[in-house]
């Protein structure tokens, strides 16, 4: 699993919103809505509704927590709380899992949800699907059901990572008898249920009136579908979609702000934006060239510039909803004249880079801003322009053809993908491994601990930069509740929405 | 005639052979694994072969070929490499999309141009028929997704008369549909309408040089009525031929304006497979545009012959 696979196929980064569910939500204190229903615009169509066999962002985000339900899910504070399974236990050696699920819950095809369909969801993980991700399941030894309630899974080693995982599209409950036609027709426990996909504009759920929980306020939503900022924009002001649910264009959010009509509500995303290195390119061994390119950056300026001014500047790969988020944007300040040092100690004075975007709105004008910063820090910067995903995909991603590239890496908790010797960026770097394995094996303390010194690390070694975090950016009629403020979820949460 | 309609049709059939030929040639060269995009960025490479396998990607591209133009004449479209569902009906509906606001389109421009530029002919020495000539340069010059926004801008943001994008079937809801058709409609229309005025313009002004409109003028017939029963049919080839030409740029120009009107066509059909690289309904799309085009223009051919009688004889 990597952790680009999901921003790559839709419209990197921007994709991310997403609410958690509580298991209280909003919602349960309002009496839902029958006949009320709710559009929301979004940016990037699912090519299908199969997220088992086709990667991307958006499919997720549409069908996770809406149709399908985990085991266990995100809260809003980034904590993992019960979804279908109301507790659970781990072994003192922390390798088996021992989850107690719900008895009431059914799918939309009539079964009953059982520890059965949990072994098979697991399983099948290992064997149907396609997609990189499927790696996260690869821990599991064996997943077995000891009653209809009670589900034994068992990992070959100790794992953090893998119940996190959980909360993902991994973790995903499927019907034993409903997998035969998931790019059509979807089939789950959730709130909503798939109603209709027309091609092209939008899908429509409706509300699934046999849900286990808490049901969900509006009775249809229809999520429609925008390629275009602009059009988005004006489907909002004409009335046509309540929510937008990415801003694609931030410099286009005054016409709202203003507006007592709509809300705006900006928050954090998953989405660093990454300059990223290719650090297997000798240029790029020195450690001087590294630090002194994070120097040479002027990263507030570039935010202003690039994404007008909305975002969060970090300083590492850890959004501030991560448990172990620190600041750690004072390692690396703006200083030119150390970056012009660093540099000439380092012989790399009027060295060549080149630097390949994707076609994508923040790289194509936060690369403008880094070339003309790196070129006064004393650094030649060629930009080209690679088509987004295909070419992009090919050439710098899996052919590593590339010296540096901008791009929004907007998987959760994906340090340990980004900064690997297997992956474009080419980080070998034992002393990170080892604090990311004591990270995922330890107790909860342990973990955020060994986290940090992993995030502190490859800040410290300059081991990619980060240009900023993408920001939550929503848009929304002014009556419109239960709007999350931080993304931080691969899922757009329908059931919290209340009017 | 019977030669005539012969020959246009070898004519249309070798098109046919030909432009099958590059569309597959073109798509086969594009870089961009299809397999690979599907399956994300990180998948296996024996994963990657595997989806070849089933896609048939790993075939001679000979054999390729054969199997997709074989399938299409029996109306196989084949299954998107990404949804996996099958293209044809996806064709057909988005077909439906586009027609409806091509055809529109044609007959806002033909709505716009036919009495325009015949004024603008008549009048051409007059302030009138300069003032309208001038306009009609403007229109040439706006490119239709230029003319969509200011559309949208002037009556669904500012205004709020018409719904600024989106697509209803007529079945499903007609007011809505009408109300949603009007602004894309126009867009492409007065653009193709100012462009084809041009056409009409030219055409008339030569018609009304030549001697059987004098005759008819002598024989008593004042201008307009002399110019409605002797000119226009005349003058109605040349503009026929290029409205012919410009139903091929009408395509196109649905493709950009269906974006910004957000209309489920065949134009965004085909947006959406190249950048999901999902080839072969890419292939499968350019290929309909292409038989529409040839087809369209051929038509255009045999109706010369309905219009001017002098081409029945020549052979």
């Amino acid at each position: 699993m990597k952790s680009l696979a999901a921003a790559l196929v839709g419209s990197a980064a921007l994709l991310a919103v997403a609410a958690c569910s509580a298991g209280s939500g909003t919602s349960s204190g309002t009496s839902p809505g029958a006949d009320q229903s709710l559009a929301i615009g979004l940016v990037a169509e699912p090519a299908s509704l199969d997220f088992t066999t086709t990667d991307g962002a958006a499919i997720p985000q549409a069908l996770l927590g809406n149709i399908y339900n985990g085991l266990v899910k995100q809260d809003e504070t980034g904590k993992i709380v019960p979804d279908l399974a109301k507790s659970w236990t781990v072994s003192p050696d922390r390798k088996t899992y021992t989850f107690t699920l719900v008895d009431n819950a059914k799918f939309t095809n009539g079964q009953q949800f059982t520890a059965d369909d949990a072994v098979f969801s697991i399983d099948r993980v290992k064997t149907a699907w396609t997609t990189s991700l499927k790696s996260a399941m690869d821990v599991v030894q064996t997943a077995k059901a000891v009653s209809p309630t009670e589900l034994q899974v068992t990992l070959s080693k100790p794992s953090n990572d893998w119940l996190f995982r959980m909360t993902t599209r991994i973790g995903a409950m499927f019907s034993k008898t409903g997998v035969d036609k998931l790019a059509t027709d979807p089939v789950g426990t959730g709130p909503y249920k798939f109603s209709e996909w027309k091609r092209g504009d939008s899908i429509v759920l409706q509300r699934n009136a046999d849900y286990w929980g808490s049901k969900p306020y509006f009775g249809q939503v229809t999520l429609k579908y925008f390629k275009d900022p602009t059009a988005l924009n004006n489907a909002l002001l004409t009335g046509t979609i309540n929510v937008i649910g990415t801003v694609q264009a931030p410099e286009a959010l005054s016409q709202f702000t203003g507006n007592d009509k709509y809300q705006v509500i900006e928050g954090t995303t998953n989405g660093e934006v990454l300059l990223s290195f290719n650090n297997s390119r000798p240029v790029f061994k020195d450690i001087r060239v590294r630090q002194a390119i994070r120097s040479a950056i002027n990263h507030q300026a570039l935010m202003d510039t690039c994404w007008a001014g909305r975002g969060k500047l970090i300083g590492s790969m850890v959004p501030p909803t991560d448990p172990w988020y620190e600041d750690l944007t004072g390692i690396a300040p703006y200083d030119q004249a150390k970056a012009k040092s660093l540099l000439q100690a380092a012989g790399a004075t009027g060295a060549t880079l080149r630097l390949r975007l994707p076609t994508l709105p923040y790289a194509t004008s936060c690369g403008q801003v880094v070339k003309s910063q790196l070129e006064q820090a004393g650094l030649k910067v060629q930009i080209d322009q690679l088509e987004f995903p295909a070419a992009w995909l090919t050439s710098v991603l899996k052919g590593g053809d590339y010296d540096m590239s901008i791009i929004s890496h907007v998987e959760p908790r994906d340090l340990r993908q980004v900064f690997n010797a297997k992956y474009y960026t080419k980080y070998d770097d034992p002393t990170l491994k080892q604090y990311l394995d004591a990270a995922d094996a330890g107790d909860e303390a342990t973990q955020i601990a060994e986290m940090k010194k992993a995030a502190r690390r490859i800040s410290e070694q300059a081991a990619a930069d980060w240009l900023f975090l993408l920001p939550n950016l929503i848009v929304a009629d002014k009556n419109i509740q239960g709007l999350p403020k931080n993304a931080i979820t691969e899922s757009f949460d329908l059931s919290r929405l209340t009017r | 005639m019977l030669l005539r309609l012969i020959e246009r049709t070898a004519v249309l059939l070798v098109s046919l052979a030909v432009s099958s030929v590059l569309v597959f040639g073109f798509l086969a060269v594009l870089p961009g694994d299809p397999a690979r995009v599907a399956l994300g960025v990180n998948a296996s490479d024996e994963a990657v072969a595997e989806l070849r396998r089933q896609f048939g990607l790993d075939r001679p591209l000979t054999t390729q070929y054969f199997d997709w133009l074989g399938g299409m004449l029996q109306g196989d479209f084949g299954l998107s490499y990404i949804s996996k569902a099958p293209i044809g009906p996806q064709i057909t509906d988005r077909f439906q999309v586009t027609l409806w606001l091509v055809v529109t389109s044609v007959v806002i421009a033909l709505v716009v141009a036919a009495p325009a530029g015949t004024v603008m002919a008549a009048r051409h020495r007059q302030l009138s028929g300069l003032a309208l000539s001038a306009l009609s340069q403007v229109g040439v010059a706006v490119p239709a997704f230029l003319a969509g926004i200011l559309l949208i801008m002037v009556f669904a943001v500012k205004l709020g008369w018409l719904p600024a994008n989106g697509w209803t079937p007529p079945a499903q809801d007609p007011g809505m549909f009408l109300r949603q058709l009007v602004l894309p409609a126009l867009s492409l229309g007065l653009v193709q309408g100012a462009v084809l005025t041009r056409y009409v313009r030219s055409a008339v002004l030569d018609v009304l040089r030549e001697d059987y409109l004098r005759t008819a003028r002598a024989k008593g017939l004042r201008p307009f009525p002399a110019l409605w029963r002797h000119g226009l049919r005349n003058a109605a080839v040349p503009v026929v031929t290029v409205l012919g030409l410009q139903l091929a740029t009408l395509l196109i120009g649905a493709v950009v304006v269906e974006r910004v009107f957000v209309i489920p066509g065949l134009g965004s059909l085909l947006l959406d497979g190249v950048s999901n690289r999902d080839l072969l309904v890419v292939q499968d799309v350019v290929m309909v545009l292409v038989v529409a085009v040839l087809v369209v223009n051929f038509l255009v051919d045999l109706l010369y012959v309905a219009l001017d009688p002098r081409l029945r004889v020549t052979r």
